[in-house]
């Protein structure tokens, strides 16, 4: 199958590579980049793991191709700590408990980074319902809230420090 | 140097200590090691043909459409591995299964051949043009219609063998007919009782489904003949005898790793075709080949949960005590005998069926079958089908008070096993450690205040107008875990110990290597809080290392909630062979007699002298400095444990829910948890993996379901169609616990992390039943969509428009 380049922009980076047309975007990050944090769970867009942000959105990266990134600014769950240290959403899900096996974590985490962004001071409704594309198996979501309400926290007093 | 006692004992973060996860730095950097990040020097990457059909024999594969497929190196089949004799494989059930089929399919989404190429994608394209030609045959998807005269035979390949592992076969499709307690003394109690109910009660086919698939990176070397394989398992040193068993390769040749597992939930205990294929496939090759599968296939084929047909009967008293159980069981095991369960038990321990309740005279039987569907009956979530027991037994219960008009508060309290019975032997032969059900029961019904719920719902149904429903749901449930005992439990012939390897270090630190494996348990967390305890040593500096064959000791693994009732014993056992020497080792420091000295938090000093004492860090430099005469160098010690009984952990747990007339829909308003795993390690972690079980039992409860039509076409193996709750409709949890510590376990504890699976179902289907009980509604079988819950209400006149 022919190739086709494309660049984009990944954590901060700038990438550039030849492509098959039909490579989806999580097996680009995971295989071609070794960014193998954004996992693969179900392939249908329902479990969330693969999320990634792209331009400012939250985009399940098994239902993306790669060309159709061209250009874009992604970031993932490796790129979320800055100079080694963690985001507030990272030390939230670490303080409040809000992963067990890890596996949607990445996905969640990012999702969570950006459902702050959109909405610095969400009520506990509007963060199940923000990060409901995101599917858990172990947590039940209850401490996940609260590691999302404990980065929203953090942000706030850092803004107003 | 001498800090306040508690400040030391703080330090240490040992048991009951809140400590954060050492395992989350990694995941939440994205760096987690699970086996899809394993990416091998020249890998290969291979994908499974599936069967389309349910039953059928195969004509013809035609491999050669893919073999032109540009970066396709092989195409598989069962031919191909006929001369190895690995195109069947045993189970841990004592039945043997295909590896790929064999002249004939038994399910849809069998595996019917692998195609190995460069690429993933190149193999995904190999996949598509295998061309397959199938013979249809008649499709068996009812375990009752399996076991009709003239119904279709589907194990071929045991015709002439009708005696199987457990007994004589009655039937061509009969896998089992398995019996435990008294039917002669069950039978009497029927027959002189005041009052005797029975219903019938479906467990559905649904599917521990963890968000990782199953998968593995086989690695042989044919220089050094060493085979390494990265695996999805919960057992991994299990794994590797069987591969030994099956490849002929010496078992300390084989590496079998666990690495990061991203959700187990007995989805992985079994051993896949996929596996296996694998293996054969980077013998072959001399290469590594990764295989992984994707989400229809591992709901499809990979092992699934329950699927018990059961009718219960109790006998009792008109004052509601209960005189004798009779449980009758069709157990639906698909194509194969897969399910994993000890050895002796094909129905696993469904026999403490009898629950938390004295009851005198119990029987229960269990038949297994084999119909056209996906192998399994694995553990979801719990140990070895004590989730279907304690399913019927406490629909059961309820039946009864419903029959008999008591409250199901007042019928338990009736029938539970008293504290001062402990230990209780039941009727089916079990003896429960340690239990107090009344206190822990009267602490859930204050808490929710009990009489003003039961006072709120007798005012809603009274107004005709009301625009719900509401539901009590109380379940009071002992759950048996820890297997087990050697004497009784094994696994292909291995006793069902578990062991801990502890090295302290001369510096003062230790490293533990387990014959467990986390799969998100946080063991890496706990089990260095036990060592902390036990040897003083902070758990900060301990080490834990799972799932590395090569290291770690042999183990049994982690399901059925076994890690901390029998690991965790391990533990502790190991580090009393190392808290002994390390005695001997301050008493020859302190030039005094062993029994001059006790034990305090991190050292031992001279009895009743603060001033005189060495700490464990002070010991572990002599140990490996200058030990005493007669003692060896060095500090470390490997313990087997294998436990002398289970251990019966037990929870009282209260739904309340509000049915919408209009939709059907449920919603929880509320659900109280109170659990006693015994002692308590690390109390953030004990109430993080109860919200996952209940979260997962309200999963089960609401809305999985494996179904298939009648010509056997799986329906909902997608996450479009298979319920994962989100965010949204998960309930929030309100949890609660008793401490009552197990008498035969080191350190008291009991294992918790199943309970909340086991007993949170029955509890929201005794909610949804509650909310129908006035119009005499008995049962509803699960799962409780809104749909369902829509026609109940339609079909007693209870909708609202």
């Amino acid at each position: 199958m022919s190739k086709k380049l494309v660049s984009m922009t990944i954590n901060g980076k700038k990438v550039e590579e030849a492509v098959e047309p039909r490579l989806l975007l999580i097996h680009f990050l995971r295989e071609n980049l070794n960014l193998t944090g954004a996992h693969i769970g179900c392939e249908t867009s329902h479990c969330g793991a693969c999320t990634v942000d792209i331009d400012g959105k939250s985009v399940k990266s098994c239902t993306e191709l790669a060309v159709q990134c061209e250009g874009a600014d992604i970031l993932t769950v490796e790129g979320l700590a800055k100079n080694g240290i963690l985001s507030a959403v990272q030390e939230g899900f670490h303080q409040e408990h809000g992963l067990q096996c890890g596996f949607c974590t990445p996905g969640m985490l990012v999702r969570s980074y950006r459902l702050l962004q959109e909405n610095p001071n969400p009520t506990e409704a509007e963060i199940r319902a923000g990060i409901s594309g995101n599917l858990c198996r172990c947590t039940g979501y209850q401490n996940i809230v609260k590691a999302v309400q404990y980065a929203a926290k953090k942000l706030q007093e850092t803004a107003t420090a | 140097m001498n800090a306040p006692l508690k400040d030391r004992e703080a330090a240490l973060m040992g048991m009951g200590d809140s400590r954060l996860r050492k395992e989350d730095a990694r995941f939440i950097q994205g760096k987690g090691n699970y086996v899809d990040d394993i990416k091998l020097p020249n890998m290969v990457y291979m994908d499974i043909v599936r069967s389309p059909l349910a039953h059928a024999r195969i004509k013809k594969i035609n491999k050669e459409d893919a073999l032109k497929i540009p970066g396709v190196i092989a195409v598989l089949t069962a031919e191909d591995l006929k001369p190895l004799k690995l195109h069947w494989m045993p189970t841990l059930a004592g039945d043997v299964a295909a590896v790929l089929a064999d002249e004939k399919v038994h399910f849809q989404m069998q595996e019917v051949a692998v195609v190995l190429a460069e690429t993933r994608y190149a193999a995904a394209d190999g996949k598509e043009a295998v061309q397959v030609e199938y013979e249809e045959l008649p499709v068996v998807i009812n375990p009752f219609d399996a076991l009709k005269d003239d119904a279709p035979i589907l194990r071929e390949d045991l015709v002439e063998k009708m005696e199987g592992a457990h007994g004589t076969r009655h039937h061509p499709n009969d896998i089992f007919t398995w019996q435990a307690g008294d039917a002669a003394a069950a039978d009497a109690a029927f027959a002189s009782a005041e009052v005797v109910v029975k219903e019938d009660l479906l467990y559905p086919r649904v599917h521990p489904c963890p968000l990782e698939t199953c998968g593995c990176v086989a690695s042989f070397d044919p220089i050094r003949g060493d085979l390494t394989t990265y695996i999805t398992s919960q057992a991994p040193h299990v794994v590797r005898t069987v591969v030994s068993m099956l490849s002929g390769i010496p078992e300390s040749k084989v590496r079998i790793i666990s690495p990061d597992i991203g959700g187990g939930f007995g989805n992985k205990v079994g051993i896949y075709p996929g596996y296996v294929c694998a293996i054969v496939s980077s013998i072959v090759l001399g290469r590594p080949v990764k295989w992984i599968e994707d989400r229809i296939e591992n709901l499809s084929s990979t092992a699934f949960a329950r699927d018990y047909h059961m009718t219960g009967e109790l006998a009792a008293t008109a004052d509601g005590k209960i005189q004798g159980l009779r449980v009758n069981v069709l157990a639906d095991h698909g194509a194969f005998d897969a399910c994993a369960d000890p050895t002796k038990f094909p129905a696993g321990l469904f026999h403490i069926c009898s629950g938390s309740y004295d009851i005198p005279a119990a029987h229960c039987t269990v038949r297994g079958v084999y119909t056209n569907k996906a192998p399994g009956g694995v553990a979801y979530r719990c140990s070895f089908r004590v989730t279907e027991a304690v399913y019927l037994i406490e629909r059961m219960v309820d039946v009864l008070a419903q029959k008999l008009n008591m409250d199901k508060s007042e019928i338990r309290k009736k029938n539970f096993i008293r504290k001062e019975q402990f230990p209780y032997k039941s009727a089916f032969g079990f003896e429960y450690d340690s239990g107090d059900y009344h206190t822990a029961l009267d602490q859930v019904l204050n808490a929710v205040d009990y009489k003003g719920l039961r006072a709120e719902q007798a005012a809603k149904r009274a107004d005709p107008n009301s625009k719900t429903l509401m539901g009590i749901g109380l379940v009071t449930f002992t759950e048996i875990v820890g297997a087990g005992p050697s004497k009784i439990c094994d696994i292909l012939g291995i006793g069902m110990f578990d062991s801990c390897e502890i090295r302290v270090d001369p510096t003062g630190s230790a490293i533990a290597r387990m014959g467990t494996i986390s799969q998100g348990q946080g063991h890496q967390t706990t089990y260095a809080q036990i060592i902390a305890t036990e040897l003083g040593i902070a758990s900060d500096v301990i080490k834990v290392e799972e799932g590395d064959t090569d290291t770690a000791p042999y183990g049994l693994g982690t399901y059925g909630s076994r890690s901390t009732p029998v690991a965790g014993a391990a533990i502790a056992m190991a580090a009393r062979k190392i808290h002994a020497k390390a005695k001997k080792i301050a008493a020859s420091l302190l030039e005094v007699s062993e029994n001059d000295l006790e034990w305090e938090v991190d050292r031992f000093k001279v009895r009743g002298n603060d001033d005189k004492f060495k700490t464990m860090k002070d010991i572990s430099w002599a140990a490996y400095h200058q030990p005493p005469d007669g003692l060896e160098p060095g500090l470390e010690a490997v313990h087997y444990y294998d436990p002398p009984n289970f251990t019966f952990p037990f929870g009282i747990y209260l739904a309340v829910v509000d049915i919408d007339r209009a939709t059907g829909e449920t919603k929880v308003r509320r659900f109280y948890a109170l659990d006693d795993c015994g002692t308590r390690i690390n109390p953030m972690i004990i109430e993080g993996q109860i919200h996952g079980g209940l979260t997962e039992g309200y999963a089960v409860a609401m809305g999985q379901l494996l179904s298939f039509d009648t010509q056997g076409n799986i329906q909902g193996n997608s996450l479009m169609d298979y319920f994962l709750p989100t965010a949204v409709e998960t309930p929030h949890w309100e949890t609660d616990f008793t401490v009552t510590p197990s008498p035969h376990h080191p350190i008291g504890a009991k294992g918790v992390a199943e309970s909340p699976h086991v007993g949170s179902i029955p509890t929201f289907t005794s909610a949804v039943v509650d909310a129908f009980a006035h119009t005499g509604v008995t049962h509803i079988d699960m799962p409780h969509t809104s749909y369902r819950i829509w026609k109940e209400l339609k079909k007693h006149g209870l909708n609202l428009n």
